[in-house]
């Protein structure tokens, strides 16, 4: 399973699942999509370059997601796919994300059924259960 | 979630919950609160809100400098941050300013126009103008505007707000002065919204984007108060309104967001104190909170400009269908829901300027206000209350006692009851459109999941709210109105 939504009175909500912190990452980019859109009818056209940094893993995903909602108002873009997503840890601390986003312009091509304003850290979690990292976000819809 | 299952009385115990008039509610003040929790519920609100919900409205009141009391709409419900329905006033000098307490769609809100016509005139004519709006008005995910900005004139946007909508040939003079602050903000500051917070607003300026924004155009259903109802424009029942109901766009998203990052980073001692990080905070009177405050400004100048150009829009498409004359479709009013303002209220016997803060909450000004329309000046500042789109939505007015004892507040809708997904999962966008359809409700959507989302079960119910706030005193109610055509993002 990439990723879960649960059940908020208001706003979206999910679970994401992954082996690596990235991958989590990767596939909460997937659910904040998927609400969207659906990202696998979405046909791998352009690739945004994905890069940010922040001072710890919460404010990290908070940077990581709201990159996605950015693409959406100024260029329309749609996700397919996330490409070589990589966090490393830099000097004082910072982390940093590069990834590729893979996907194509909206364009009228695709339905287009779910808006979303804004990441929150709203019960925003980030941890590790065995082998499996478990992100959890909350988003302003 | 299993939260939202524990019984009122579990509740209303463990919160220690009491009674201190009718319909309204006290969380007293324990551990970090700094001042007590008053809730504008009936029983029966007071028996839906979830856990989250009143966590928060209790955390809103250990925030430092706020005033009398933390205060929770009859529509409140879990938000992030602050509840949504919270309202709170800070002090100007040991307070804060915190946009988890104005929220990401700055300025939201809701305008009201009144024509001449009649339900008889349109309904014959209801598909057509829902057409021609769905046409005139760019409304669903990612829609553009036909208006292209360029840097500069972005920036007189954000720093006039309607006002730059007037001089542009959009709407007139009289839609300005049945505006909340006449549509502008004059602390704003458009060189304190950031270049990518320009970027995303740029072409959504006259757009109506999606999720719970709409526009109706609805009939008067009933007249409570003649008197105050013909004061503001509302003649008869069976009169068509107008009523459009969206915000800042991602303009006004990305400003909140900028500053909760910066907040946090120049405030990180506060993460650890905060009982939520969504309520990270500036200290008023600090160089952050200045430019926080001009760009929130900046942004609510942006929705007022952007909700007077979708209602000139609207006249537009009035003018093509019924041919009437745009000055023929007069302003109600335009009021904020999610805002801070620096207000003047009376704290301890003294008058006090404060940071008002106000998120899904509604202003609702009492008669004699000085910041109504002179127009309004004798019978009270309208609020505006949307419904959900099978239902009522209501003209509402402001009173003495909801200045003294909700700073001039009131609730901002129905408020959801039930999740999206929950929504999804139990209707299908197409049925519902039936089912409205069957009510002589014309819905237009860019999405069939859209209308699916926001079913008008999916919603507490409105009424039940407005008996909250009339029966608390905070407004009294003046009109009910209901929908003939609804547009939605």
């Amino acid at each position: 399973m990439k990723y879960k939504y649960i059940e908020h009175v208001a706003d979206l909500k999910f679970q994401a699942f992954g082996k690596s912190l990235e991958e989590a990452f990767a596939n909460a980019a997937i659910a904040l999509y998927d609400f969207v859109t659906k990202t696998e009818q979405i046909e791998p056209k352009i690739e945004e370059k994905i890069e940010v940094e922040s001072e710890d893993n919460k404010s990290l995903l908070y940077d990581f997601l709201e990159q996605f909602l950015f693409l959406i108002d100024t260029k329309q873009f749609l996700l397919h796919e996330i490409k070589e997503i990589k966090i490393t840890r830099k000097n004082h601390d910072k982390l940093k994300l590069t990834a590729i986003a893979v996907g194509d312009t909206a364009d009228g091509k695709y339905e287009i059924g779910g808006d979303v304003k804004a990441v929150t850290y709203n019960d925003m979690f980030i941890k590790k259960e065995k082998d499996q990292y478990i992100i959890q976000v909350l988003m302003d819809i | 979630m299993r939260l939202i299952e524990v019984k009122m009385s579990e509740l209303v115990t463990k919160y220690n919950i009491t009674k201190v008039d009718k319909c309204i509610y006290e969380i007293p003040k324990t551990g970090g609160m700094r001042v007590p929790t008053l809730l504008f519920l009936s029983e029966s609100l007071l028996n839906k809100v979830e856990e989250g919900a009143m966590l928060q409205a209790k955390n809103v009141a250990t925030m430092p400098g706020i005033q009398k009391a933390a205060i929770a709409m009859p529509d409140m419900h879990e938000g992030y941050g602050f509840p949504i329905g919270g309202v709170a006033a800070m002090d100007l000098e040991t307070g804060c300013i915190s946009p988890g307490g104005i929220g990401y769609d700055i300025n939201c809100g809701v305008r009201m126009l009144a024509t001449p016509l009649t339900k008889d005139d349109v309904m014959p004519k209801a598909r057509q103008i829902v057409e021609s709006i769905f046409s005139h008005v760019p409304c669903g995910v990612g829609s553009k505007s036909d208006i292209k900005l360029t840097q500069d004139e972005l920036n007189k946007v954000l720093n006039n707000g309607a006002k730059w909508a007037v001089e542009n040939g959009y709407g007139n003079e009289d839609d300005l002065k049945h505006c909340e602050s006449s549509g502008c903000l004059p602390d704003a500051n458009a060189d304190y919204v950031s270049s990518r917070a320009k970027e995303r607003g740029k072409n959504q300026l006259d757009t109506l984007g999606a999720g719970n924004h709409f526009l109706e155009v609805q009939y008067v259903d009933k007249i409570f108060d003649a008197e105050v109802a013909k004061g503001f424009g509302i003649e008869k029942e069976g009169q068509i309104t107008v009523m459009i109901h969206c915000g800042s766009r991602g303009l006004g998203h990305q400003v909140c967001s900028d500053f909760i990052r910066e907040m946090e980073k120049t405030h990180a001692e506060l993460l650890q104190q905060l009982p939520d990080r969504q309520l990270i905070y500036a200290p008023l009177g600090s160089d952050l909170a200045k430019r926080y405050f001009g760009a929130m400004c900046a942004a609510a100048n942006f929705a007022w400009c952007n909700r007077h150009i979708i209602a000139h829009r609207v006249r537009d498409a009035f003018k093509e269908v019924f041919n009437i004359k745009p000055e023929e479709l007069k302003t109600v009013y335009d009021v904020a829901h999610n805002i801070a303002k620096i207000e003047e209220h009376v704290i301890d016997g003294k008058k006090k300027k404060v940071m008002m803060h106000r998120k899904g909450a509604t202003r609702a000004f009492p008669p004699g206000h000085p910041e109504i329309p002179a127009a309004y000046k004798e019978i009270g500042q309208p609020a505006l209350l949307p419904g959900t789109m099978g239902t009522a939505s209501y003209v509402l007015v402001g009173t003495q006692k909801g200045l003294e004892m909700a700073f001039g507040s009131t609730a901002h809708g129905a408020g959801r009851a039930m999740s999206r997904h929950g929504a999804l999962r139990q209707f299908r966008g197409e049925a519902v459109k039936k089912q409205l359809e069957a009510e002589n409700i014309i819905v237009r959507s860019a999405s069939w999941k859209g209308i699916a989302e926001e079913a008008p079960k999916a919603y507490k119910d409105v009424d039940e709210v407005i008996k909250a706030t009339e029966g608390s005193g905070i407004c009294k109610i003046v009109a009910r109105v209901r929908p003939i055509c609804v547009v939605k993002g």
